[in-house]
């Protein structure tokens, strides 16, 4: 015990302070006011590996540890989608997932968002579409936030994240399929 | 293996690691199975390709290693009716690799278990993606299967289905637990879930940039695949890396290596109810990500591996980092090694859980880290060094116990391996005499060659066969993770053992879905 409490004491606070949500590099959407009133700045994510080759599973996964501290900024990932105000999909969406993605979308109460994370998801990975693959989540579901990279960092992800709370882009807008560096946004 | 005895010729295969080939007719390939297994050799992978455009029917290939190498045995199939002799009584493992076969080819054993493995009804049964006259733009809607699960029926018995979404943040897949009270009966895993066309992929895609897909095959393998992949194209086109890229690229494996077993050793902590050690270990796990990136540019190191050598060299002053940071680590692991070791909690959960004991892995070919934490010592890193490992000696990590305990250990005594090589990789590339060029240009590949890349990842020995088309193309590529054989095995290991210790179980393997799935 004493073993461990030395460990605690010696390693010490490691959790680096949030960055700033990723307004210039993630593509939101969709976001309505109303959804964020609602959902506040904490969030309930529900991850769904949609085909993904474990890259992006594990970035996220990183998001726990005491440098992100995720559950530190009220973003908890939860087990059931009836929990969930958020789904983080990771995968160029194998055909054979299509269906539970589907339902663990209908699944999660509204409202609610659908954060695409990664390249694969954006559509833009080494996966395109297939006999195998839609090949992007928002050939399937609307989706909110883009994340690119392959995989994103923690950094990133958490950006995106973020941004799926915090920003609001104003309506109108298009869906791209690529991602696009919005001139400005508005800040909550 | 020696296949003298079977009277056939077996001709040199270009490879990683000491391999040959040998055509077999029906009747011999069961024979020379039997006479592999007796000669101690594993089923590494069996895969098949459609070579109707050469008049050649279908070809299903088996690879088996032993102490001399890799043997590939080739049959021929003369059309898509002809069956090949079913070998899971020989290799239990092959029973999954025969039903993917059929369902990308359409070529079956001469089995009883007919059920289809990665067909999950997402295209039509009688369409087979890997067939060279498959309609690749057509498109399907999904649909759903009807599998015919194995029931235990009794009195109070009952049944769990779970996924394939699961709790945590990890791949999908499916599991039906046949239980009573608590305790499992029976497990059956139903994967496939992550299927997306991988080895269609490669037949689109340059012999020089299909490294990149192979680097996507199982995204926590990624050097691994990237270099098993490297290492064929290097033996189709007759090149050698050189030397200092092969001293990079065993930098990035072992980095590769140690990152993944810090993680599963914070993760079996948490599974075991010890919160601590997910802090602890996955800080460590973040820390080795962190110079991954400084030196490389990529945190898990993707795309690093090139064929020809590695995209990049490494600046002096991370070289100097690395080695620093490897002895610091060194040091961590083996104070938490104690902690994990006296905290009474958690050895009671991992000691005598989820057990495979040596005789049951040899049976059912369980291979790389858990076969070795059930008294298998074999380590393609030991066995068949390719450079710069012989001159680095790798110790084997070996335990006999074949339990949770006992892959926790030989990951912690791995990781404390991988450290020291990290060490003694960076006092090689610091040496004056190892600068020079980290990739030479490949022009010019032969068509037609088979070439297999060979390399001991994390989880096991990653197997890429690759054979090149015209014009620089890759005619097929079939890369072959571990995870194959040792999925079945987790059905094994839980028997008898309780439904909350499955998560346990299962990470203390920590298989690949999407490797397996393709």
């Amino acid at each position: 015990m004493l073993h461990i409490l030395r460990q605690i004491a010696r390693v010490g606070i490691r959790t680096e302070p949030r960055p700033d949500p990723a307004i210039d590099d993630v593509a939101a959407a969709r976001l309505q006011q109303d959804i964020l009133r609602t959902l506040g700045r904490a969030l309930a994510i529900r991850h769904v590996d949609a085909g993904s080759c474990n890259a992006c599973e594990l970035e996220a996964h990183a998001l726990m540890n005491p440098y992100y501290n995720i559950e530190g900024l009220g973003i908890r990932f939860v087990a059931s989608p009836r929990h969930a105000d958020a789904l983080l999909v990771t995968g160029p969406v194998s055909k054979h997932m299509a269906i539970a993605l589907q339902r663990t979308y209908d699944a999660t109460p509204e409202p609610k968002l659908v954060i695409a994370a990664g390249a694969c998801a954006c559509g833009t990975g080494i996966f395109s579409e297939s006999y195998a693959t839609v090949g992007a989540v928002d050939g399937l579901l609307p989706v909110d936030v883009r994340i690119p990279g392959c995989p994103p960092s923690p950094t990133a992800l958490l950006q995106g994240i973020l941004a799926a709370i915090t920003v609001a882009a104003p309506p109108p807008l298009r869906i791209e399929p690529t991602i696009e560096k919005p001139e400005s946004s508005q800040t909550l | 293996m020696n296949v003298a005895p079977l009277g056939l010729a077996a001709s040199a295969l270009p490879a990683g690691v000491p391999a040959q080939r040998a055509q077999v007719s029906s009747g011999q390939l069961l024979t020379a199975c039997r006479l592999a297994w007796e000669q101690d050799a594993r089923l590494i992978a069996l895969w098949a390709s459609d070579e109707r455009d050469r008049r050649r029917g279908f070809c299903i290939r088996v690879a088996v290693e032993d102490a001399d190498g890799v043997t590939v045995l080739e049959h021929t199939l003369p059309d898509e009716g002809a069956r090949y002799p079913d070998l899971t009584p020989i290799f239990p493992a092959a029973n999954r690799m025969q039903r993917a076969t059929y369902d990308l080819l359409g070529v079956a054993a001469d089995a009883d278990d007919q059920r289809p493995w990665l067909w999950l009804a997402s295209w039509p049964i009688d369409q087979f993606p890997l067939r060279r006259d498959f309609v690749a733009s057509e498109k399907w809607q999904a649909g759903q299967e009807e599998y015919d699960f194995v029931r235990v029926e009794g009195d109070g018995v009952h049944e769990i289905p779970v996924g394939p979404v699961h709790a945590g943040i990890i791949e999908p897949g499916h599991f039906r637990f046949q239980i009573v009270g608590e305790k499992v009966l029976r497990l059956e895993e139903r994967l496939g879930y992550t299927h997306k066309g991988i080895e269609k992929r490669f037949e689109s895609m340059p012999l020089l940039e299909g490294g990149a897909l192979a680097g996507r095959v199982s995204g926590d393998s990624t050097v691994a695949y990237a270099w098993a992949y490297a290492q064929a194209v290097e033996c189709i086109a007759g090149v050698a890396p050189p030397p200092r890229a092969a001293w990079l690229r065993a930098l990035c494996l072992e980095r590769e290596r140690l990152a993944n077993h810090l993680g599963d050793l914070g993760a079996l902590g948490n599974d075991g109810g010890f919160a601590f050690g997910l802090a602890q270990f996955s800080r460590l796990r973040e820390n080795v990500l962190r110079s991954n990136v400084a030196a490389f540019g990529h945190r898990l190191l993707m795309d690093v591996v090139v064929p020809g050598g590695v995209a990049c060299d490494i600046a002096w002053e991370h070289v100097h980092l690395m080695r620093d940071e490897a002895e610091r680590i060194a040091r961590e692991i083996t104070s938490l090694r104690d902690i994990y070791d006296d905290h009474p909690g958690l050895q009671d959960r991992f000691r005598g859980c989820g057990r495979v004991s040596p005789e049951l892995a040899t049976t059912l070919g369980l291979v790389g880290l858990a076969a070795r934490a059930s008294g298998i010592g074999r380590d393609v890193r030991c066995d068949f060094p390719c450079s710069p490992y012989d001159a680095l000696g790798v110790k084997i990590a070996v335990d006999d116990g074949g339990d949770v305990a006992a892959r926790v250990a030989v990951r912690f005594d791995e990781a404390i391996e991988s450290t020291r090589l990290v060490i003694a990789i960076t006092a090689a590339l610091l040496d004056p005499q190892a600068s020079g060029d980290v990739v030479v240009a490949i022009d010019g590949v032969a068509a037609d060659r088979l070439a297999l890349g060979y390399i001991e990842g994390w989880r096991g020995p990653v197997l890429v066969a690759l054979e090149s088309g015209r014009d620089g193309t890759i005619r097929r590529c079939h890369p072959h993770d571990p995870s194959w054989s040792n999925w079945p095995v987790i059905e094994h290991a839980v028997i008898g053992n309780i439904v909350p210790d499955f998560p346990l179980i299962n990470k203390s393997f920590n298989l690949s879905y999407s490797g397996q799935d393709l």
